[in-house]
């Protein structure tokens, strides 16, 4: 089975472009495929508990969508383990190279 | 290997680039021997767009005597069997007309990405 | 089992996070023994540049062997030695055409010049292949 790896670097706050990719995460998800986002760099600032888009995380991880923040990234902007949101899990680049490198896996950088 | 290059930052340095970079790696790759698509997405659907005009510029006494031409570069791609896609809803909600579209480029609906991806060995987002 | 990583650069040095990102994935996948190749194009030439140079902080008021600032040809030098020490491959392509409209072509030693087609063998040779684009 083919899996997708969707890594988000992007800040929805600064963008009316912010649907894009939570609906192409969910639209592979809903084809049956592993479907993973990866927030990275200023991607993560959403997944600061009560940011405007936590229910957005909560659609995408009850739709089977396994949620990964970058620690460095998350460290570097403030957002302790108890500040994130709870769908959300902070992972290292251990685990997104481990992600990239499972066989028949795209990985999609937005 | 069978690629989807995805553009969706238009007008990048194309001036001095005299190309977009991305769309001039494209056809380069399908060259080398990749089975290369290009996705035009967000601003760059206007590169589909007959009537872009990019010339005309100097700076001191130098001009640029050879701009960038992106509708030739469509047009050469698609003549070279480069499938070349655009997001209708893109297109759409920034008023682009379908009869000013360069022939042979073709629209898909935002839902049909996914279905899309499938089709591709890599998806590379540029 | 080893095996190979593909990236492809684009931003150039000191102006974005995904540089950051980057070179902390290369380091990652070298450090578990894993091949890693580059394609550098457009600014991400200038990664490898041999002529930066680091600098005191005036705002800070640090010297220059206080603010110990970092090059990215250093760091890159650096991932050169670690692949070594691994026994692993750190292949880097600047891309030839980006050099010369930069004027960018004195570099460290490792990387080398090549173009969209060794891309391609990359991206073909690999396990998985990953684009970093520019915005």
């Amino acid at each position: 089975m083919t899996a997708y790896l969707y890594i988000e670097s992007r800040d929805p706050f600064d963008s009316a472009d912010s649907r894009y990719f939570p609906d192409l995460v969910k639209g592979t998800r809903e084809r049956g495929h592993k479907t993973t986002l990866f927030l990275v760099q200023n991607g993560v600032l959403p997944a600061r508990k009560g940011s405007q888009f936590s229910d957005r995380f909560r659609e995408l991880a009850e739709a089977g969508i396994t949620i990964y923040a970058d620690d460095f990234s998350l460290a570097e902007r403030a957002i302790g383990a108890a500040d994130t949101d709870s769908h959300v899990q902070s992972a290292g680049m251990d685990r997104l190279l481990d992600l990239l490198l499972e066989p028949d896996t795209k990985a999609v950088w937005h | 290997m069978k690629v989807l290059n995805i553009v969706e930052t238009a007008y990048r340095a194309t001036v001095e680039e005299q190309d977009d970079t991305i769309l001039w790696l494209s056809h380069n790759l399908k060259k080398a021997g990749a089975e290369v698509s290009v996705l035009l997405r967000a601003n760059a659907v206007n590169y589909a767009v007959e009537g872009q005009n990019a010339s005309g510029l100097s700076f001191g006494a130098k001009k640029q005597t050879n701009p960038v031409d992106i509708v030739r570069d469509i047009k050469d791609m698609v003549a070279a069997g480069i499938p070349v896609l655009l997001v209708a809803e893109d297109a759409s909600q920034r008023g682009l007309p379908d009869d000013r579209l360069i022939h042979g480029v073709e629209k898909i609906p935002a839902g049909d990405l996914p279905q899309l991806f499938d089709r591709f060995d890599h998806v590379w987002h540029w | 089992m080893s095996k190979t990583l593909t990236l492809a650069l684009m931003d150039a040095p000191y102006e974005k996070a995904a540089s950051t990102t980057a070179l902390r994935l290369i380091h990652e996948a070298l450090s578990r023994g894993h091949n890693v190749n580059v394609f550098a194009y457009e600014g991400a030439v200038n990664l490898t540049m041999a002529d930066q140079k680091p600098h005191a902080n005036p705002v800070k008021g640090t010297s220059l062997e206080e603010e110990d600032h970092p090059t990215t040809k250093e760091w890159i030098g650096s991932l050169f030695e670690l692949a070594e020490n691994k026994g692993a491959t750190l292949k880097w392509i600047n891309c030839g055409l980006c050099v010369d409209e930069r004027g960018a072509g004195n570099w460290i030693p490792g990387p080398v010049r090549g173009g969209p087609p060794h891309f391609v063998a990359f991206a073909k040779s690999s396990d998985a292949t990953l684009v970093i684009p520019t915005k």
